[in-house]
């Protein structure tokens, strides 16, 4: 195994005049080439973390090591101008008084006095000297983020997505060892969200990047992050692979912060696992009593039945497909999504199964069990 | 069923631009809001028009008499005094703003309020307390001849004593305008080029300084024009620059046309300030594009720093607040002994508060239809009276005085030397003031904000008080402080317009130093600067405070 490019063990951080760790405990790692989502609700610490890995904030405890480097640790802490970490905001804070060439080439030591109008430069021009490093650099980045021809604007000039890769290019033109973004697609609307992060992810992979970034939203994580780390008050609720996040939720909190969850208590009889919404195959080991069985809206499927165990109480369109609300005889509701041609009434009389195809996640006291 | 009441309320509701913002189809202000507005507008460009009218009137001779060396000497005079005085404000108030909004200055909290406070002191005032202190047979001279015999000291009168007493009284203006700047910049930038590798010291001349650059630029402007159409200060020195050359033609050799052509120049010059601090600006567009609230910038730790750092800081404080604050208590105890009278000062200072007090509220009346007009009825009507209200801006005190007796010998006999026309001198030269602190204030006034109060079923008029006036306050009380505030200090004007027998501080205070009584002249001083010193400091406490 390599080193990973950057690894948390055991960060701590109080503000000042608060009685709750912000961040508590954290350990983290980031292997090099990969991105990681760090997900969570608002207040959970994700942005805390980004900016002690930055070298913003110092933590209390714990120790940051970036590309196997100590940079913040007991008596050591260097400062953020050291790390070689580029970062991406959320606001973008692009140098509003800088070319959008000068803001992406404002980390590389070496511009000219005069640089060549980069994107605008006539053949003439660039016949009377050729392009110096700093120029060839912040064109060739330019380049990767396609705004070659936008070098000499001026950043109040560009839409919100066209400030949003100045920014990703400004970060990235010194080649950091590890890229930092903190949320940074929620300033665009949804359409051109959708987009952008795409955009942004080929980049990044097109040149190996690591990157660290923080979202609330749990789309954007599944779809960016290689890996997804979960937060909740300040701790780390689990790290792990987009689909086992989803499919194996380590906690309650990760279940019901990724998707539509529905916890329903669960009794082993005999080899089955039966449950309000049906039973199922359980092989292996029985679960202790008192267990939750966790069932997303799709592991269950729902038909008229006069005998039926539920009662529908409400139904959404999604589109594609329906998702019913139906009320269950011990006061319980479950969620469940049918195709759309499976289109019943409010007030129906409905028998519910489960269809899972795979032994669903039994959960004790919040966790689950392996 | 509508009644007479409830006409004059909804009369009351549109000057105030209740009732949200007009609808698609009746783009058209009521006449409420815009007749007021439009005679407020023609009345702030009423002096200068005069100006040009008085000043073709001997059918272009008064031009040709600009024509000479003399008038380039009084130029070029002009622009060196404003230019050394400008630079030399920023070079003081750069340093110290940053000092007191972004470091770990020791007693930071009472710096920044000491080192605005210099504002307080009239230039008449200053230069007094520079040739009382520095000048030949001065107290500096007297103490050295009496410790080792020295009998002569460089001279202060002419541009240096002149650019140095404006610099200790004019600097406030670029440190107010470069500190909110600091307080509104986005601490997210400082990071950003941190996290490119750049070290603080860098972070500081490369983003935090370029980022200063429009804020220095305003509070620059403001410094040259107070410089330019400074009065007090330059004819006590005798440094003859345009406000003393205009004054000297027309209380000497009563030649109006030419005096009336001399402003003309010197407006000019004025507006090519105004024209420079514009192209100063640049390209770039400064805001923060980040919603919600902003975190505070961090402070810098200064180190051993900080005693350099604090040093300067005391020693700007002592030089242009503790020094004068000094003397003039000195002169002050010194003229009583000698029995000078401080009865007569009471009349005086209240004639003083009384004409500035009433200017405060003409400005403040003004300004609320012209600003709810020009924001809520975008159009060219609004902006013509936009840009008419600001004339006054780039009008020096003594210009506006001088068209002003001219208009009220000839057209408005009844009025000339009345309390009347002395208001409208400072409504004119002031009222620009008023105007940027309302409309400040008015821009948080969304028309959505009385919309959704209007849909939650207050009825207007609940909202005016209840949203409107609360909301925009803030803004009338500074903007009326303002007002105030400088027409306390106002001299050429005073001068020139109050009507005979009506004594004021001001007025006081130069005829006593012009023919150099210097006690005499204290204890009005004395006075003055304590008046003063009530709306400064609630101006000064308008500023965010640091939470942590």
């Amino acid at each position: 195994m390599s080193v990973p490019t950057v690894r948390c063990t055991g960060v701590t951080k109080r503000f000042p005049h608060t009685d709750v760790d912000a961040l508590h405990q954290l350990d983290l790692a980031v292997e090099q080439g990969s991105i990681l989502a760090l997900l969570g609700p608002s207040g959970s610490g994700k942005t805390t973390a980004l900016r002690i890995i930055a070298g913003f904030d110092a933590p209390d405890a714990g120790v940051v090591e970036i590309a196997g480097q100590r940079v913040a640790g007991p008596g050591r802490f260097v400062p953020p101008d050291r790390r070689r970490v580029g970062m991406v905001f959320q606001e973008y804070a692009l140098f509003p008084h800088l070319t959008v060439a000068d803001n992406v080439g404002f980390g590389v030591a070496g511009r000219p006095y005069r640089p060549h109008t980069i994107g605008l430069r006539r053949e003439g021009a660039h016949m009377r000297r050729p392009l110096g490093d700093w120029e060839a650099r912040v064109e060739e980045t330019l380049a990767l983020v396609g705004m070659t021809n936008l070098g000499d604007r001026m950043p109040h000039e560009l839409s919100g997505g066209q400030q949003q890769r100045v920014a990703l290019a400004r970060a990235l033109c010194p080649r950091p060892a590890l890229l930092l973004l903190d949320e940074p697609f929620s300033n665009l609307d949804e359409v051109l969200r959708k987009q952008v992060r795409r955009e942004v992810r080929d980049i990044l992979k097109s040149i190996g990047t690591t990157a660290l970034f923080v979202t609330h939203d749990q789309d954007e994580a599944l779809f960016m992050g290689d890996n997804v780390a979960v937060m909740d008050q300040g701790m780390l609720q689990q790290l792990a692979t987009p689909e086992e996040i989803y499919h194996a939720p380590a906690t309650r909190f990760v279940a019901e912060f990724i998707g539509v969850a529905n916890f329903l208590p669960a009794e082993y009889d005999d080899g089955r696992l039966k449950t309000p919404a049906g039973e199922v195959e359980w092989p292996g080991e029985p679960p202790p009593s008192g267990a939750e069985a966790l069932l997303r809206p799709d592991d269950m499927t729902l038909a008229p039945s006069e005998s039926g165990q539920g009662v529908i109480v409400e139904r959404v369109f999604l589109g594609p497909a329906y998702l019913y609300e139906v009320a269950l005889g011990d006061g319980r509701t479950v969620r469940i999504t049918q195709p759309y041609a499976r289109r019943y009434d409010v007030g129906m009389t409905v028998e519910v199964r489960i269809v899972a195809e795979r032994r669903p996640a039994c959960f004790v006291d919040g966790r689950r069990l392996e | 069923m509508q009644s007479i009441g409830s006409h004059s309320g909804n009369a009351l509701l549109r000057f105030f631009g209740v009732g949200g913002a007009p609808h698609p189809g009746r783009r058209r202000a009521p006449a409420v809001l815009w007749a007021p507005a439009v005679i407020v507008g023609v009345a702030m460009a009423l002096p200068l028009v005069y100006l040009v009218e008085r000043s073709l009137d001997g059918g272009g001779e008064a031009f040709a008499l600009l024509w000479r060396a003399r008038t380039a000497e009084i130029l070029f005079r002009s622009v060196m005094l404003v230019a050394v005085v400008t630079v030399a404000s920023a070079l003081i108030a750069v340093p110290l703003a940053w000092l007191t909004v972004r470091t770990d200055l020791p007693l930071r909290r009472f710096w920044s309020v000491a080192t605005v406070l210099p504002l307080v002191i009239p230039s008449y005032v200053g230069a007094f307390l520079v040739v009382v202190a520095l000048g030949p047979r001065g107290m500096l001279q007297s103490g050295l001849e009496w410790l080792v015999g020295v009998e002569r000291l460089p001279d202060v009168s002419g541009l240096w004593g002149a650019a140095f007493t404006i610099t200790m009284l004019s600097f406030p203006y670029t440190l107010l305008s470069v500190r909110a700047a600091l307080w509104g910049q986005d601490p997210a930038l400082e990071e950003m080029s941190r996290s490119l590798g750049h070290g603080q010291w860098k972070t500081l001349w490369r983003v935090t300084l370029p980022q200063m650059r429009p804020s220095i630029a305003a509070g620059s402007l403001l410094v040259a024009l107070y410089t330019l159409s400074d009065f007090g200060a330059v004819s006590l020195l005798r440094y003859e620059t345009f406000t003393w050359a205009i004054y000297l033609q027309y209380e000497t050799a009563f030649n109006r046309a030419l005096a009336a052509a001399l402003s003309l120049v010197m407006i000019a010059a004025a507006l090519s300030l105004v024209v420079a601090e514009a192209q100063a600006r640049g390209r770039a567009a400064y805001y923060r594009a980040a919603t919600g609230a902003a975190r505070p910038p961090p402070l810098v730790l200064l180190g051993p720093w900080r005693w350099p750092a604090l040093a300067f800081a005391a020693g700007v404080t002592a030089v242009s607040l503790a020094a004068p604050l000094a003397l003039l208590v000195f002169w002050t105890v010194r003229g009583i002994a000698a029995g000078e009278q401080v009865g007569v000062l009471w009349g005086n200072a209240l004639n003083s508060v009384y004409a500035s007090g009433l200017a405060a509220v003409v400005a403040v009346v003004a300004a609320v239809p012209v600003v709810v007009f020009t924001l809520r009825f975008p159009g060219r009507l609004s902006w013509v009276v936009d840009r008419l209200s600001y004339t006054g801006f780039a009008l020096p005190g003594i210009a506006v005085a001088l068209a002003l007796t001219f208009f009220g010998a000839r057209f408005a006999a009844p009025l000339y030397q009345t309390l009347a026309l002395l208001v409208f001198a400072y409504v004119v030269l002031f009222f620009p003031q008023a105007l940027g602190a309302i409309r400040a204030t008015y821009l948080q006034v969304s028309p959505r904000l009385s919309e959704s109060a209007l849909s939650l079923g207050k009825s207007p008029t609940r909202i005016l008080w209840r949203v409107t006036v609360p909301l925009m306050m803030p803004g009338m009380l500074a903007g009326g402080a303002l007002v105030f505030l400088t027409a306390m200090k106002e001299l050429p004007a005073t001068l020139l317009l109050s009507p005979i027998g009506f004594g004021t501080l001001a007025t006081s205070i130069w005829s006593a130093a012009e023919e150099a009584f210097f006690a005499r002249a204290a204890a009005p001083a004395l006075l003055l600067v304590a008046v003063s010193a009530a709306p400064t400091a609630f101006l000064i406490l308008r500023e965010p405070r640091r939470r942590n």
